[in-house]
């Protein structure tokens, strides 16, 4: 049995209670967003109620209060991804804005024309684009890494494509599509032995599986508060020290300088150089406690459930015939995302009929248009659990895409 | 369980199940193709417009099951009608789904439609049941255009 006390947790959760058209909440859209624990709610009312004020700013009381619960939790987010400086913890905006932050100021500082930029065929648009970009502007060339039929990456594929050409590597450490953890520890091997660096996705990693940055040894870590039971508008750049020390600003404004005269300023230190601007002083006081409560559970504890659960979903939903489950078929190869399709239905149809159910589970491209395209697939249903999920949940979903066949399956003309 | 009895009426999945008028002409007068970039919902028009008649009206669509039964509702009510009437029935039926009110009637000979009309209790879907009919009046259009019809 795993460890964690799923009822007592389910506790926590107040949108857990809701029903929707008199049905009981099945939320599997997890790796979209997570739900948030009340003790993040309640940080935010505090907050705003008790002390709401700028950082490092005033010399008043509340500017203190603040300013030492902003800190404070960028020590918690070391502790928790094993980094050795708190200033290696950048606060930004979001996975998304993390990644260009590395994009826009280490790579205009460090990529040149002929330079290759190696990611991998499972990447989030977050994890594409950006590299796109900066490819174009600096006539750099994007190289991939490509995928196995059960969705892991060909390592054998990716030695031959990091070379000394190779500057960075982008990768994921979990597909939010296949749900595959991918050997970051590996790929940042190859990577330092090429010269180059490593830059890793952790929007659905980091809240599922244990993250060391320094067992892993990577060089860039990005990841969102709000897909680990944080709010919305938290991300978190973990990046070495040397490397950030010898980027320039990504943004400028307020707070990111020392002294500025009316032609030219100098910057402030780590991590505020990367800070510029009234940073989401609430949103990152209420992470610290997400992360806590996370901590509490034991991350290790939290991977053993959703193998557990993963596992008795992948074994439910198979005994759909008609089903088609994307990635890894063990378990404990992979994170609790499920993407899959029934017959031949489309994926909008399949999550209309489970919103019917109140169960919550996406449908789409998950931002991962070229996939999708090596797929041979418009998009695909996914269901992605957490903590508060049960087995008594997968049932529903199961019970769900039974109905779905059923209505919509079987079709005779495409 | 209750699946959702609007959305996917007898209607509907008779439409789905069965699409009228599916495949492709081998000369149209007018072919398009229409998406729906958000869901990837993509299907091909193709139109024979003859002395203002619509003569012949094929559809191929890779979609759910709104925008598959809504293109086949859409080419039974359009075949054989002239240009004016198909755009008349066009407007109407868009008017029908964008409107907040509820206030559009459908003449009994467009019945068929009101099964649609559950569609707007989901927003989202609205874009996947007027793809096949904006299309169509881009079909409509191209043939006005035409210098050979």
């Amino acid at each position: 049995m795993t460890k964690l006390n799923v009822e007592q947790i389910r506790k926590d959760f107040p949108i857990l209670k809701r029903q929707v058209e008199g049905k009981q909440l099945v939320y599997l859209d997890n790796a979209a967003t997570s739900q948030k624990p009340k003790v993040v709610i309640d940080a935010l009312t505090e907050y705003y109620e008790g002390y709401n004020a700028n950082i490092h700013r005033g010399i008043h009381t509340l500017a203190e209060e603040a300013t030492d619960a902003y800190e404070s939790v960028r020590e918690t987010v070391r502790a928790f991804i094993d980094a050795e400086h708190t200033h290696e913890i950048i606060f930004t905006s979001g996975t998304t804005e993390a990644i260009n932050l590395v994009a826009n100021s280490w790579g205009n500082a460090n990529i040149l024309p002929g330079d290759e930029i190696v990611l991998t065929a499972m990447e989030h648009h977050s994890n594409l684009i950006p590299w796109q970009r900066l490819a174009t502007e600096r006539s750099a060339k994007l190289v991939f890494i490509p995928i196995t039929e059960d969705g892991q990456l060909d390592m054998a594929e990716a030695k031959k494509l990091i070379t000394d050409k190779t500057k960075i590597v982008a990768v994921t450490q979990m597909s939010n599509v296949f749900g595959t953890i991918n050997p970051v520890k590996e790929l940042a091997q190859l990577a330092h032995a090429r010269g180059a660096v490593i830059l890793v996705d952790g929007a659905q990693g980091v809240p599922h599986v244990k993250t060391s940055v320094r067992d892993l040894d990577v060089d860039f870590l990005a990841f969102s508060m709000h897909k680990m039971l944080g709010p919305t508008g938290v991300g978190i750049l973990y990046g070495k020290t040397e490397l950030l020390n010898a980027m320039p600003p990504f943004q400028s404004g307020g707070h990111m300088i020392t002294t500025v005269s009316r032609e030219k300023a100098s910057w402030a230190e780590l991590p505020w150089k990367f800070e510029a601007g009234t940073r989401n002083i609430a949103d990152v006081i209420a992470s610290g406690k997400a992360i806590e409560y996370l901590s509490a559970l034991g991350m290790e504890n939290v991977r053993e459930h959703e193998i557990e659960i993963t596992k008795y979903a992948l074994e439910k939903l198979s005994e759909l015939g008609d089903i088609t489950i994307f990635g890894p078929k063990d378990a404990t190869l992979r994170g609790g995302v499920i993407a899959f399709n029934v017959d031949a239905i489309h994926a909008h149809d399949i999550g209309q009929i489970c919103a019917d159910a109140a169960i919550a589970v996406r449908a789409g491209h998950h931002c991962c248009q070229p996939l999708m395209r090596d797929l041979n697939v418009m998009g695909t249903a996914r269901a992605s659990f957490y903590i508060y999920n049960t087995k008594e949940e997968v049932d529903l979903l199961f019970e769900a895409l039974k109905e779905a066949d059923k209505v919509l399956g079987h079709v005779a003309v495409r | 369980m209750s699946l959702s009895d609007d959305l996917y009426r007898e209607t509907i999945l008779d439409h789905y199940h069965h699409p009228r008028n599916h495949g492709a002409i081998e000369h149209p007068t007018a072919q398009v193709e229409g998406v729906n970039p958000l869901c990837g919902d993509e299907l091909t028009l193709y139109l024979n417009v003859k002395d203002n008649k619509i003569e012949d009206v094929k559809l191929t669509a890779k979609g759910c099951s709104i925008n598959t039964a809504s293109g086949s509702m859409m080419s039974e009510l359009l075949l054989g009608k002239s240009i004016e009437e198909a755009n008349e029935i066009v407007d109407l039926f868009k008017r029908m789904m964008l409107d907040k009110n509820e206030e559009v009637e459908l003449p009994d000979e467009l019945e068929d439609l009101e099964a649609l009309r559950g569609v707007k209790k989901y927003p989202v879907r609205i874009k996947c049941a007027l793809l096949p009919w904006n299309t169509m009046l881009e079909g409509l259009g191209n043939t006005l255009k035409s210098p050979t019809t």
